[in-house]
């Protein structure tokens, strides 16, 4: 069964990707609504397989390693997977109905979104460390095209700008793994794992950590090296901004959080951790401001994102020299964030893409008495900036509120501050936009209504990154689903 | 010097010279070479150094080969990308016109 499943994961999105290329926007629109009940069906298929005969690693094609290519399947890839699949369709249902089909370059969206999920399925379960930069790679071509697809020179630059600080980003990663294999001949993750913890002078190891936590901090698009996303984010189209935000800046941080707690904390030093924490929570502080200050919604959500994803960037300290409870803790938490972060941020730009749609211009300011006419839309955008502010029942809460728990148990007082004037600023920008939209204005009174199904994906995300809060226990059971150590 | 080691220093050298030319120069294509330049270094890099495992090992150079294919697709995006974007404007640099687009981290500094 499981190779139908891995089949299903890792086969289909390339193939759905090749036939679309020869297909039209609306038959390539069919294909994909076909190829998104196929995915939730594998991956559901897979989360059945791995809670009843625990996880496991596949040899594709019965290749092993070092040749072949090695996956590694457990609970927190099924997590993963589960969330890919109902993100994705989310933004991909979004997409259908959003973009103009008459226009001849949208029919390049389908391909390009198969690509993208092709590439996510392959960084989730990938055991291998150049496997994941070939995925990594897959993820950040496609999304750079779905960037500049059909924009002006605006967003060519801001594809430009993404293309030339990914690439860097994926190079870095490579010179890194290209020291890990002069050192230990291998490229699995996990024998990397197993050498580091037994081989006393592990000498380029350290160099080659510092490497791959660098260019896929630059790819996650960290402070400072934050410049490239607000522009990419903000200028594409909003279904592609979501997908964006809410998976692909996660697959290079789930890529660093892999090798960091599989094989970096070994050979890492206090500084390190400490550094990479500080710089996360000056992106908390520093995005959400930038965020309050920008004057149009969409850099609105994009620096709000940069913000949000500082949050992740709090694994590393709590993760290092801390009892093995609270690092679980810690792990956890950041993965609830990435979870309901996802959720959320796809939410709210599906949510501001609705409401530009419907004022007809970007700017906060013209959202002026968009409340009367979009209350659906603007409750979805709401619902989302709960879940960023981290107020209860929403996953946001629950994501920073196991983080406050393992910044205390560890003794790391100095996060909870930055934890606080976070959720502060969050709802200081989102109830600017609040602001806006209920003002009421005499000159306009004249909004085109969106399609009722635009307004319903929307709703749908913000409420499941809502549901992620109220059901946290059964979230966090899936990724502690059993793994069995055998190969 | 032995020569793995030989091979690992030359690949730094030329990555720094890289990254130098991706901060440091303007024009887009130059940008994109200078990225090519970088790819090429990590390349010699993987292969060289792990030579130590008596004689050539096969691996990294199968996964050099996948890699230049990546680069190989990597730079044709970019240049359509820069073709493109000189069609509808006219320029070969990233400046920005708009000063909320952002800053970036690669253009003004040089």
């Amino acid at each position: 069964m499981s190779n139908w499943l891995m089949a299903g994961l890792l086969f289909t999105p390339l193939a759905l990707a090749t036939v679309s290329l020869l297909l039209g926007f609306r038959q390539g629109r069919a294909l994909s609504w076909l190829g998104m009940l196929l995915q939730l069906l594998v991956s559901v298929g897979l989360w059945w397989l791995v809670r009843h005969e625990g996880g496991f690693y596949y040899t594709l094609a019965g290749w092993d390693a070092p040749l072949g290519i090695e996956l590694r399947v457990d609970g927190l890839v099924v997590t993963f997977l589960l969330l890919t699949t109902l993100v994705a369709s989310g933004c991909g249902i979004h997409a259908g109905f959003y973009l103009e089909p008459d226009r001849p370059w949208q029919r390049y969206f389908w391909p390009l979104y198969w690509f993208l999920w092709a590439g996510l399925n392959t960084v989730w379960m990938g055991g291998d460390l150049f496997n994941l930069y070939v995925g990594l790679e897959l993820i950040t071509l496609s999304a750079v095209g779905l960037v500049a697809l059909g924009g002006q020179a605006e967003a060519l630059r801001a594809a430009l700008r993404y293309l030339l600080a990914a690439l860097l980003g994926s190079l870095a990663y490579l010179l890194g793994v290209a020291l890990v294999y002069g050192q230990f001949g291998t490229l699995s993750l996990a024998d990397v794992a197993g050498q580091v913890r037994v081989s006393e002078h592990a000498l380029l190891m350290r160099p080659a950590l510092v490497l791959m936590l660098v260019g896929l901090a630059l790819k996650t698009a960290l402070f400072p090296l934050h410049g490239w996303l607000p522009p990419a984010h903000g200028i594409a189209k909003s279904p592609v901004s979501a997908l964006l935000s809410a998976l692909v800046v996660k697959a290079s941080f789930y890529i660093a959080a892999r090798v960091w707690l599989e094989a970096g904390v070994a050979v890492a030093s206090q500084w390190m951790a400490q550094l990479l924490g500080v710089l996360g929570a000056v992106a908390i502080i520093w995005g959400s401001w930038l965020a309050l200050c920008q004057p149009r919604l969409k850099q609105v959500v994009a620096y709000s994102s940069v913000a949000q994803i500082g949050y992740l960037f709090l694994l590393f300290p709590l993760t290092f020299g801390v009892e093995a409870s609270v690092s679980l803790h810690a792990q956890q938490g950041i993965t609830l964030q990435v979870i309901s972060h996802a959720l959320a941020k796809a939410a709210m730009f599906l949510a501001a893409g609705n409401l530009i749609l419907a004022v007809g211009s970007n700017r906060v300011e013209a959202l002026a008495g968009v409340s009367h006419f979009l209350p659906f839309s603007l409750f979805s955008f709401g619902l989302a900036g709960v879940s960023l502010m981290g107020l209860p029942p929403s996953g946001g809460f629950a994501a920073k509120w196991m983080l406050l728990q393992a910044s205390m148990a560890s003794g790391q007082w100095w996060w909870i501050m930055v934890l606080a004037g976070g959720g502060l600023l969050s709802a200081a920008y989102v109830f600017r936009i609040y602001k806006a939209s209920f003002l009421e204005r005499d000159e306009q009174d004249h909004f085109y209504h969106p399609d009722r199904r635009l307004e319903v994906a929307a709703m749908l995300l913000a409420l499941a990154s809502l549901g992620v809060g109220v059901s946290g226990s059964q979230v966090l059971s899936v990724m502690a689903m059993p793994f069995e150590e055998v190969q | 010097m032995s020569t793995p080691l030989l091979y690992a220093l030359t690949g730094a050298v030329l990555w720094g010279i890289g990254l130098m030319g991706l901060i440091g120069l303007r024009h887009l294509l130059r940008k994109l070479l200078a990225l090519n330049l970088i790819g090429s270094a990590t390349f010699l890099i993987l292969v060289g150094l792990a030579q130590h495992h008596n004689g050539p090992d096969p691996v990294p150079q199968a996964l050099v080969l996948t890699g230049i294919v990546v680069s190989i697709a990597a730079t044709a995006l970019g240049v359509v990308l820069i073709r493109r974007y000189f069609h509808l404007t006219g320029r070969t640099e990233l400046e920005s016109e708009v000063p909320e687009a952002g800053r970036d981290e690669e253009g003004h500094s040089g």
